[in-house]
């Protein structure tokens, strides 16, 4: 099991927001997390990525518990996030952003990067090269040395992941990746997800609204309404639950799955 | 191939350096060697800033403390009997060490509060600076602080830093390793690192950066050369006092990167040359100078907030950027193909 949470529960004074969550993630599933606006989606990846603190629970990756931990002592562990409104260095280049997003593999420090040494020549190189690798997935090599400010939101999209993916993470969680795109570029950051997925072999978990898109990608779903987890299991059968329909999905899209 | 093209992406940064090294051949005049080496000394206390400040975003407003702690700290010393070459880096190190324990617990606190405990932090330091007087010599200050150690150097045999044309080469030396150190240092992963805090840090959290230690680091970098700046300004100027580690001197600096240019190398160099100079050539209007160039400051901070130099830079960035489409277009090819 590479991802196990136990109880997760998060209260912001008074309100509960994520109330007795637990589920697993096993090695090269691609999960996806559902629910309306509100259901607690979001505070789950933060949660998880230690940028709130649990009022309680357990969350162990790899076996090895993390729960209250720093994020970046999470993203050292291998969990990468995306965020819902799209978080990028916007006051960089592409390959800014990318290189950053490589910061966790390399070591080097005030010294060798002051003394150009052999060790700090070698790791330049390997991010050059990661750098590279990403940006032919994500499909932004013409935009490399573009200022983030200057890219379409679909690009931006795109390179969020790119950034994510730099640190070859064991878990990637995506926030709506899609969030706001029209469907062209929807279909294109799915195949994406995809590619991801299938050919580099990373396990994923995604939020997301867009139901043909998670229907397309997703090999379980779990439904979270009020901040609990309402159903879990294949996205077809999770389709026809009548609990999911009456919470999230409606009446007009149970008919539109048919 | 590599010389000529380094010659032409870089004329401007040798024709610089050329002049700044011929200029004691053509000078004669002791004031205006006097503002030379000012200019220097508060050109790497505000590169330095720029580091904290520019890069990192942090306003750190305790930066002349520092240059204060260093300016003492080689008057102690040297006047103590020590050599400047070991009193020089090692007051530069107390600068930095303190800088870290000011930063454990201020830099752990977010915007406008770190500002806030590094103001108090300056204040702190001058009231020592004034009261302490058994060590710092109180209000007075300390005076009489020996000019650098002479030193022996292949090819030019020994220096002696009586000479001014000495101490400008010597001012212009330790510029030029505090310009190398911010180069190398905002070129490579670790100074994209202070950049990411800047720009977004629960980002870089997520990106799996210690933020704390990021800023930590350039605090302390930033710091040593300040107390570096304040040393060589110490043993150069001769006397020093409590005006030295004032706030008056951190704003000034501030004033000095804001105009010249946050975030950019050439910037604080171009801020400590040209404000001086605007202050000096305003003279006539007496004390309406500082209505004037309050009103100069509002105008560059809303039309170029980059200050001087990162307004340069975005035009040569259009420029290029128009020549490579242009150029792009008429050989077929789509600007920026190859990453």
């Amino acid at each position: 099991m590479l991802l196990q949470v136990k109880n997760l529960s998060k209260n912001f004074s008074g309100l509960t927001a994520v109330q007795d969550v637990s589920l697993e993630v096993s090695e090269g599933e691609l999960l996806a997390i559902v629910g309306p606006n509100g259901a607690g989606k979001s505070v789950f990846f933060g949660l998880l990525t230690g940028i709130f603190k649990p009022t309680s629970c357990s969350v162990f990756f790899r076996r090895e518990e993390i729960t209250g931990m720093k994020p970046h002592q999470v993203a050292r562990r291998g969990i990468a996030r995306t965020f819902q409104t799209t978080a990028l260095f916007d006051q960089l280049r592409v390959v800014d952003n990318l290189a950053l997003g490589y910061r966790l593999r390399t070591k080097s420090g005030l010294c060798s990067t002051l003394l150009h040494t052999r060790s700090w020549a070698r790791e330049k190189q390997r991010v050059t090269d990661r750098v590279l690798e990403v940006l032919k997935t994500i499909g932004l090599s013409h935009r490399a040395f573009h200022f983030v400010s200057t890219l379409s939101q679909a690009e931006q999209r795109r390179l969020a992941i790119g950034v994510a993916l730099m640190g070859q993470p064991g878990l990637l969680l995506l926030d709506e990746p899609t969030g706001g795109l029209v469907q062209r570029d929807t279909g294109e950051i799915t195949e994406l997800i995809r590619s991801i997925h299938q050919e580099q072999g990373v396990t994923i978990c995604l939020i997301e609204h867009k139901m043909r898109m998670v229907m397309e990608l997703a090999q379980r779903m779990v439904v979270l309404n009020f901040g609990s987890i309402i159903a879990e299991g294949p996205p077809r059968e999770i389709a026809q639950d009548p609990k999911v329909i009456e919470a999230y999905l409606g009446v007009d899209h149970f008919a539109e799955t048919q | 191939m590599a010389v000529t093209r380094t010659l032409k992406e870089r004329w401007w940064q040798i024709f610089f350096l050329a002049l700044a090294l011929a200029l004691p051949q053509l000078l004669t005049s002791r004031y205006i060697f006097q503002i030379l080496v000012m200019g220097y000394l508060f050109s790497i206390a505000t590169l330095s800033l720029n580091l904290i400040l520019g890069y990192t975003g942090q306003a750190s407003l305790a930066h002349a403390a520092f240059f204060g702690i260093g300016a003492y700290g080689v008057a102690i010393l040297t006047k103590g009997g020590l050599s400047f070459w070991m009193a020089l880096p090692i007051s530069a190190l107390i600068a930095a060490s303190v800088g870290f324990l000011v930063g454990l617990p201020t830099l752990r606190t977010r915007g406008s509060y770190f500002a806030i405990s590094t103001l108090c932090f300056g204040v702190i330091v001058s009231i020592v600076a004034g009261n302490w007087i058994s060590l710092t010599g109180g209000y007075t200050g300390i005076v009489g602080i020996p000019t650098p150690t002479p030193i022996r150097l292949p090819w030019f045999g020994e220096i002696s830093f009586q000479d001014r044309t000495a101490q400008y080469y010597l001012v212009l030396a330790f510029l030029l390793l505090t310009l190398a150190v911010m180069h190398r240092l905002t070129g490579s992963i670790l100074g994209l690192s202070f950049m990411a805090v800047r720009n977004n840090e629960v980002l870089a959290g997520a990106l799996g950066i210690d933020t704390f230690r990021v800023k930590l680091l350039s605090f302390v970098v930033a710091n040593f050369f300040a107390g570096l700046a304040g040393g060589l300004y110490a043993s150069l100027i001769g006397s020093i006092s409590p005006s030295t580690a004032s706030m008056e001197l951190t704003f000034n600096w501030l004033v000095y990167l804001l105009l010249g240019g946050v975030a950019t190398l050439s910037g604080p160099i171009v801020g400590a040359f040209l404000i001086p100079l605007i202050m000096e050539s305003l003279q006539f209007l007496a004390e309406y100078r500082m209505l004037i160039f309050g009103a100069l400051l509002i105008a560059v901070i809303i039309y170029f907030p980059r200050g001087a130099m990162g307004a340069v830079q975005m035009w040569r960035q259009r420029v290029s950027g128009i020549l490579h489409r242009t150029r792009g277009a008429r050989e077929g090819v789509v600007a920026g193909q190859e990453p």
